[in-house]
């Protein structure tokens, strides 16, 4: 592996963090809508302030200067990882962020290592049967995971095993028990995904010529399939870890709220929800930054995987 | 199996016919308060602040109300205040300056007094909230200051009068926290407070919960209470459940004891399986919808009578609510002290609406749409995704309209454009409520010397407006809102269509949940029958 290999995905990397934060920064404030007049709206509930009471706030939260001031100084900022507070509950945003991600990794990991397994499961029985109607059911199974709403099957779920037959909780984050349905929900359509990439390349690699080499030498099926078909399919498994790792997180949107899960997902809704500007920025260059981080990871593994990609990219 | 699966299976069967059987009520006498347990509530969310000085969502004042006292209290049934901290009150000739005699003896649960001194801390402190603290701040309009007269007399003074101020001093929003409270930031109130409570916050979980304990020695309950002692409850776990199908399934299964947010769909299996609805319409300015007299439709008052004339509100509230939810029949909700029953000018007359308009020169044009002078008769009317039933109502009122001739055309925002969208006058009509426990919500509303969102002109309605806000005495004060009422439905200045209630679901075995007068819960009396 080449350092400059290296180098030049670094760079790239630090490029879509900086873009991540400007086009939310752009975004942001280019929305109709203010989010001062939003929190100064009381909810449903209250009447509005008058105008300079609502300046005066404008004042308060910085958003009275220039719009490239306020870029300046919240990239300066950001930086050095400062966020800002979020405007709806003034708490620091990187600790808001930083509470909510071990329930949200928990959920992620199990949705994880529920995917693969049901994926890896899938694709490995369905490239390995000589029964077709078992290939053709498996080979069906993942495009019908995928087309199922997550909060629909979030929700069959908790009707059937915790209020119907009381086998696990319905709602919260505490205990293993309380990992399980959620983990469930948002590792089928994961793992469908998973199924289809992983059974596609699989059936690819059967075809190979070592394949047939390795048959001639006296390997059995079994053999062949787990020792060297699977490990060359994993390779295009793994590259679309990065798509993976974001449906997770955009199935923990979903998943959080039908299993009232505190997490990323819920902090998300709550801040695009109020317009808590500071909040969403913070979250969406996080969310880049975890993107960043697989895909660098993914770029780091190929190498060595393969030594070929890293000496003539 | 650990729990029965019947009730969920019967809750299903009935939710999937839909069949219409009356709500079965518990009619067996619950028998005398017994005190203890934990009662576990499910709201749909977490507004991220414990302050009740700054929240402004029901789902958070449910748990927050129980922190606080408040110097007054109002009964719901008929509007009067009533003592709690303060044992009496009176005002001066124009309503500008309050006298307040304390409740003796009362602390917070940090041990401090609850004192004039505290009180005056309180409503300082409130000029230097954040944008959370609009609702203290609306009711303390003016405030020029608090005068400490002696550890349990004060006096509160505001440079012009301020009738609304003693109605706010009975909510959560101007309930009382302790002085180290008051001291911090509006930010580091939002993570803890002390109040003077029969409940105090045991823990709070951003988004998951807000858990009260009971408050030992707890000895200066409001005079409505059943009690004006220690709350029943050991403890209230308000628990976030933001999905609307898992609290139904949560109460039905007997995993918490009551829920918030109910739909109308949710009603039949919660029924079936033995739950009581209770349901409280919100006072306040009930849901309708009110023109923008700047622009030339707004203007006409043939539009906005035809308008009116054309909504069968029975017809939106069989289809849209909660069967707890009634038709407005005024400028305000009936829980709203002062409401005066305009229903006499708020027929639904479809022949009556065509010929107000034919009278108007809007005429029928050959794809049914009135049109006048090559115009045609399309309405935009602008409403705020903040409630689920908003949709539904809004296409429902859209087709009704369709009718006479009317071509109501749907512009859907998001709630937090609803502000800048009202200050810009960018709307034709718009579709809306308020909730408050004061009649002088109108004048907020609806006076041409406030912010006159609606653009009306200055007229005679801005004078019986200033007079209610003026005039301390409730019988006269009524008197006067019974008028401005009568002139904002005659000319259709605002067109009421539909009360928003507050419906919760509850299980069998719990009693004594109230409703204050905004609609909010009081759980001071409320007990669970001990199996």
């Amino acid at each position: 592996m080449t350092g400059r290999y290296l180098l030049r995905r670094l760079l790239a990397a630090v490029g879509v963090l900086w873009a991540a934060f400007t086009v939310s920064f752009v975004v942001l404030y280019l929305l109709p809508g203010d989010p001062v007049a939003t929190m100064a709206s009381g909810g449903l509930d209250g009447e509005p302030l008058p105008p300079e009471q609502l300046d005066a706030l404008r004042a308060r939260y910085g958003l009275d200067q220039p719009v490239l001031v306020q870029y300046g100084r919240r990239l300066l900022a950001a930086l050095t990882g400062d966020f800002g507070t979020s405007i709806q509950n003034g708490q620091d945003v990187r600790s808001a962020i930083l509470g909510v991600l071990p329930p949200t990794l928990q959920i992620s990991v199990a949705g994880l290592a529920v995917a693969v397994l049901f994926g890896g499961t899938v694709a490995l029985v369905a490239t390995y049967t000589r029964a077709l109607w078992l290939r053709q059911l498996l080979m069906a199974l993942p495009s019908l995971a995928v087309s199922l709403p997550v909060f629909w099957v979030g929700l069959m779920l908790v009707q059937v095993f915790a209020f119907g037959l009381g086998l696990l909780p319905s709602v919260g984050a505490n205990g293993p028990a309380a990992l399980v349905l959620p983990a469930v929900t948002l590792g089928l359509p994961t793992g469908a995904l998973v199924a289809q990439v992983l059974a596609k390349s699989l059936s690819q690699a059967l075809g190979e010529p070592y394949v047939t080499t390795a048959r001639a030498k006296g390997v059995g099926r079994a053999g062949i399939h787990l020792r060297h078909a699977l490990r060359n399919a994993a390779l295009p498994a793994l590259t679309v870890l990065g798509y993976v790792v974001g449906n997770l997180l955009a199935g923990s949107v979903v998943v959080e709220t039908v299993f009232t899960r505190p997490g990323l997902g819920r902090l998300t809704v709550a801040a695009v929800g109020v317009q808590d500007i500071p909040l969403v920025q913070g979250i969406v260059v996080f969310a880049a930054a975890v993107f960043v981080l697989v895909n660098l990871t993914v770029d780091v593994i190929y190498p060595l995987l393969d030594p070929r990609i890293g000496a003539t990219s | 199996m650990p729990r029965s699966l019947t009730p969920w299976l019967v809750a299903a069967a009935v939710s999937l016919s839909a069949c219409g059987s009356a709500p079965a009520t518990s009619t067996a006498d619950p028998g005398v308060p017994q005190p203890g347990g934990t009662l576990r509530f499910a709201v749909s969310s977490d507004q991220g602040c414990v302050d009740p000085q700054q929240v402004g969502s029901n789902d958070t004042i449910f748990s927050l109300r129980q922190v606080v006292d408040s110097l007054t209290d109002q009964d719901p049934a008929t509007g009067e205040l009533r003592p709690w901290l303060a044992t009496s009150w009176e005002s001066n000739a124009d309503a500008s300056a309050y006298t307040f005699t304390l409740r003796d003896g009362v602390t917070f649960s940090d041990g401090t007094p609850l004192d004039a001194a505290a009180v005056k801390a309180n409503f300082d402190a409130v000029q230097d909230l954040g944008a959370r603290g609009t609702l203290p701040k609306g009711y303390l309009a003016g405030y020029t200051g608090t005068a400490v007269e002696s550890p349990t007399r004060l006096t509160v003074a505001f440079d012009r009068p301020n009738v609304q101020f003693l109605q706010g001093t009975s909510t959560h929003s101007l309930g009382i926290l302790s002085p180290a409270t008051v001291a911090k930031s509006d930010d580091e109130r939002c993570a803890a407070v002390v109040g003077s409570g029969p409940f105090v916050i045991e823990s709070y979980t951003r988004d998951e919960s807000i858990v009260l304990a009971r408050r030992p020695g707890y000895a200066w309950g409001s005079s409505l209470w059943q009690s004006p002692g220690e709350a029943r409850l050991d403890r209230v776990e308000f628990r976030i459940v933001p999905e609307s199908g898992v609290r139904v399934g949560s109460l039905a299964s007997g995993e918490v004891d009551a829920i918030g947010n109910l739909a109308q769909q949710d009603e039949a299996p919660l029924t079936a399986a033995g739950a009581q609805l209770l349901g409280r319409a919100n006072p306040g300015i009930p849901f309708g919808i009110s023109f923008n007299q700047a622009t030339p439709l707004g203007a006409d008052p043939a539009v906005r009578e035809a308008v009116s004339l054309a909504i069968d509100r029975a017809e939106v509230v069989a289809t849209v609510y909660s069967s707890q939810t009634k038709p407005a029949t005024s400028a305000l909700a009936s829980t709203t002290p002062g409401y005066a029953d305009q229903a006499a000018l708020l027929p639904f007359d479809l022949a009556k609406a065509g010929s107000v308009l034919d009278a108007a020169g809007w005429l029928p044009g050959p794809d049914g749409i009135r049109a006048r002078n090559g115009t045609p008769l399309t309405v935009e009317l602008t409403w705020y995704s903040n409630s689920p039933a908003n949709r539904a109502a809004v296409e429902l009122i859209q087709q009704q309209v369709r009718k006479v001739g009317i071509d109501l055309q749907l512009r859907e925002k998001p709630i937090s454009e609803s502000t800048p969208t009202q200050q810009a006058g960018d709307f034709v009509a718009s579709w809306g409520n308020l909730t408050r426990a004061d009649p002088d919500i109108l004048r907020s509303q609806y006076s041409t010397a406030g912010n006159n969102y609606y653009r009306l002109p200055p007229g005679p309605i801005d004078t019986l407006l200033a007079e209610q806000a003026a005039q301390p005495d409730p019988a006269a004060r009524a008197a006067i809102v019974a008028q401005a009422q009568q002139l904002l439905v005659q000319e259709h200045h605002t067109i009421p269509v539909v009360e928003l209630t507050t419906v919760l679901g509850v299980a069998p075995d719990v009693q004594g949940i109230l409703f204050d007068a905004s609609s909010r819960i009081q759980l001071h009396d409320t007990w669970k029958v001990q199996p």
